[in-house]
């Protein structure tokens, strides 16, 4: 079965925590040698921050930094470059096509014989990053400038939110939360409050129906992701990642029949669930077929329209992030989480370092998924506001509720007692 | 919520061009719409008093720049006309091959501004890509990329070079295998392309006829128009093509456009075989016009987007006395209210894309 390269993130940040501390505390005592009046309260604040009270504090901290390192470093920048590469090889771009080295996705290029430029790309996000932090900071006259300000570190803030209860493997974690998929879907739904401050407080009419849409459409979204979670409880029984991962972590077997498949969620009554998450999902994301408060063609840049500099960088870009996120949410709940086979694990001393470890059967699951919301997002064109609501209320609810009975009435029928 | 005016334009991306459209929406429900044109208006009509025929055609070329040799072929003839200049065979079969490729090029150039209206990009970058054959086609006909100034009076500038007919079925060939596969699976089996086009910015053909709507967009309501057909310029009485008439239901929204747009594209390409396979192999492509005109003279010809005009007066001197354009989309312009009242903010876009606007031509 799968093993997980980090055992435990907050283990391995302890021990960190404790090498910063020891480095500090050898440069205070340095101090105190140095200038022997202050030695003793130097010794004191020394002895004080090796404290086992004070060290754990601090590494809750330093978890939160890698986790956020982890997640917008690595994740959200090769989540991009997948994107980009991904939709201009689907829209037949120049330079892809005839570039070798820069096709993650397929290695064979078309003109191999004469590539014109050898760079993987990877480090144009950053690039555009660094020229968005270089633009002034505009705030429009009659804009409110407060809500104006707290909108982006908002949005950015519940979409980082996530990440403290999305595990990346069974030790990768901030906080393993009982509730941990309730929470994720809190923190996500937070994101369109932020649009809507964002969108009424630039006081522009595009940036204000963008902000509305997302009102409008919340619900109709929302909703049917709850309650095919809802229907998914029913025959896990709980709402911890961890445990649905476990859950997941076995062969499935039909009537004590045991098949090569293994016990996924999406194998069985919970397909149209299934369905149902990954249609509502994409609206979370904010991605095409329902990015309707950004809708580039008809409402300028939507609700970001006024935002400029890195404030429009963080909105942005973290879209991607929402979008690892809720490739992962999918994984865990539907595709088996992070479990995998290891094949072989070998050692560095005493430490078993897994061959593929559960990290990167999840990020395998997050990348192949983004790929796929990619190529939808680029092959179909946007629908109109009152569609989505049509979608959602008249079709998503209906049939998460019917998601519901299947649950219901499959547990009833074989999983009695 | 009360009804406000929103900008769409004059800088939207929505407005291909520097035009205005303003919208008055009650929540995303548009009330009502007022287009405002004028910002590209460089006084052709006028210039065109002050230069000597054969000169004017530099400014046609630039009334549309998606489609050139179109507006430059209705000038020329209509000069033609005015001094009874009568063009060789060969020089007729050359302007209407060259015109189809302009056209195809046209509306492969709506199409690609279509896509991103719908939030569909892809569409834009696949309808560029397939351009280029066209321009490239056009280009070893005419020697330019864009602004072709290849009609003349009295013919075309150039003979049409050496195996220009093989690459002209190659390009074809290739360009309907793409039409046919590609985009009829990214287009034609959308479910959400139906969704965004079908029954959206509708407009009855008696609406259509009695405000001036022309071209596709009055062939999308069921009116089957074409002056191609009606009044034969050139050789396209020899030529045998189906004018592409919507005969379905929901008559003049914005699917219809797009369907009869889209159709025409393949048409198109017939036209060009069947007029290089029966075009004379030798012979005059022009001849010599006279310096100066005098007299009147009109024409009107089957542009990309709808029915082109021009009205050239000469007093006896080697410039026109008065020159008079009659565009297209400039009379379409005014009947989009209708077609946008009612509908939701989001189809603006979707209806003002489905009808080609070309500002060049608009503002003149």
């Amino acid at each position: 079965m799968s093993a997980p390269l980090v055992p435990s993130l907050f283990g391995a940040c302890y021990i960190l925590t404790g090498w910063i501390i020891w480095i500090i505390d050898q440069i205070l005592y340095a101090i105190g040698f140095v200038i022997p009046p202050i030695n003793d309260p130097l010794h004191a604040l020394g002895g004080w921050l090796a404290s086992p009270a004070v060290l754990t504090v601090i590494t809750w901290l330093v978890m939160v930094l890698v986790m956020t390192i982890w997640a917008v470093l690595l994740n959200l920048l090769t989540m991009m470059w997948v994107e980009r590469k991904t939709y201009s090889r689907l829209q037949d771009r120049y330079g892809i096509m005839i570039s070798v080295w820069s096709l993650p996705l397929w290695p064979f290029s078309r003109r191999k014989d004469r590539p014109t430029h050898k760079g993987w790309g990877y480090l144009q996000n950053v690039a555009d990053g660094m020229k968005l932090l270089q633009k002034e900071n505009l705030v429009p006259a009659s804009a409110d400038s407060m809500m104006f300000n707290v909108a982006p570190a908002w949005i950015a803030g519940t979409t980082l939110m996530v990440f403290a209860a999305l595990p990346w493997s069974s030790g990768l974690y901030v906080a393993n939360l009982d509730l941990g998929i309730l929470f994720i879907l809190a923190a996500f739904s937070l994101a369109p409050l932020g649009i809507l401050i964002a969108g009424w407080s630039a006081n522009n009419k595009y940036t204000l129906v963008g902000g509305l849409r997302s009102a409008a459409m919340l619900m109709a979204y929302e909703i049917p992701l709850i309650l095919v979670v809802i229907a998914l409880v029913f025959t896990t029984g709980s709402l911890d990642p961890q445990v649905l991962v476990a859950q997941q972590e076995r062969a499935l077997t039909i009537n004590g029949v045991v098949t090569p498949l293994p016990a996924w969620n999406i194998f069985g009554p919970q397909i149209l669930g299934f369905v149902i998450f990954m249609v509502a999902i994409v609206a979370e994301m904010e991605r095409i077929p329902f990015d309707l408060p950004e809708a580039d063609a008809e409402l300028v840049e939507g609700w970001t329209t006024e935002l400029s500099g890195m404030r429009f960088g963080l909105v942005f870009g973290f879209k991607w992030l929402r979008m690892i996120a809720g490739a992962g949410l999918i994984s865990i709940l539907y595709l088996g989480g992070w479990s995998g086979p290891v094949f072989y694990t070998f050692y560095i001393g005493n430490v078993p370092i897994p061959i593929i470890p559960e990290e990167v059967w999840f990020m395998l699951r997050i990348y192949l998924l983004g790929i796929f919301f990619v190529l939808l997002s680029w092959a179909v064109p946007r629908v109109r506001i009152d569609q989505i609501l049509n979608i959602g209320w008249k079709r998503l609810i209906p049939f998460a509720l019917l998601a519901i009975v299947i649950a219901a009435a499959w547990q009833m029928l074989f999983n009695v007692g | 919520m009360p009804e406000f005016w929103i900008n769409m334009g004059p800088q939207h991306p929505m407005t291909h061009g520097l035009w205005n459209m303003k919208v008055k929406v009650d929540g995303e429900t548009i009330t009502d719409a007022r287009p405002e044109i004028g910002y590209l208006h460089r006084g052709v009509e006028k210039i065109s008093e002050v230069r000597e025929f054969q000169k004017v055609i530099v400014l046609t070329d630039r009334l549309c720049y998606v489609s050139s040799i179109t507006w430059s072929h209705a000038y020329c003839l209509a000069v033609e006309k005015m001094m009874g200049v009568e063009v060789p065979e060969r020089g007729q079969y050359l302007r209407v091959i060259s015109l189809e490729l302009q056209r195809i090029a046209s509306h492969l150039m709506w199409l690609a501004a279509y896509g991103p209206d719908l939030g569909l990009l892809t569409v834009l970058l696949w309808s560029l890509r397939e351009r280029e054959l066209f321009l490239d086609l056009i280009q070893l006909l005419s020697g330019a990329r864009m602004n072709q100034n290849y009609p003349r009076i009295g013919g075309v500038r150039n003979d049409m070079p050496e195996n220009f007919e093989a690459m002209c079925k190659r390009s074809i060939e290739h360009f309907l295998e793409k039409l046919d596969h590609d985009y009829e699976k990214m287009l034609h089996e959308s479910k959400i392309f139906h969704m965004r086009t079908q029954g959206v910015g509708k407009i009855s053909a008696a609406d259509a006829v009695n405000w001036g709507v022309t071209g596709p967009n009055l062939r999308a309501c069921g009116v089957n128009v074409d002056v191609r057909r009606l009044d034969p310029y050139e050789v396209y009485e020899e030529l045998d093509f189906e004018v592409q008439t919507w005969k379905g239901p929901d008559a003049g929204d914005s699917y219809s456009r797009f369907i009869c747009r889209f159709n025409e594209m393949r048409e198109s390409c017939k036209i060009v075989l069947e007029a290089l396979a029966k075009m004379p192999k030798e012979g005059a492509y022009r001849t010599k016009p006279p310096r100066r005109g005098e007299g009147e003279g009109y024409a009107r010809t089957e542009d990309s987007r709808g029915e082109a005009l021009f009205y050239v007066c000469g007093d006896g001197d080697d410039r026109p006395y008065r020159v008079k354009i009659r565009s297209p989309i400039f009379c379409t312009m005014a009947a989009t209210p209708i077609m946008l009242r009612g509908n939701k903010l989001a189809d603006s876009v979707a209806i003002l894309g489905s009808i080609d606007v070309c500002v060049g031509e608009i503002d003149k």
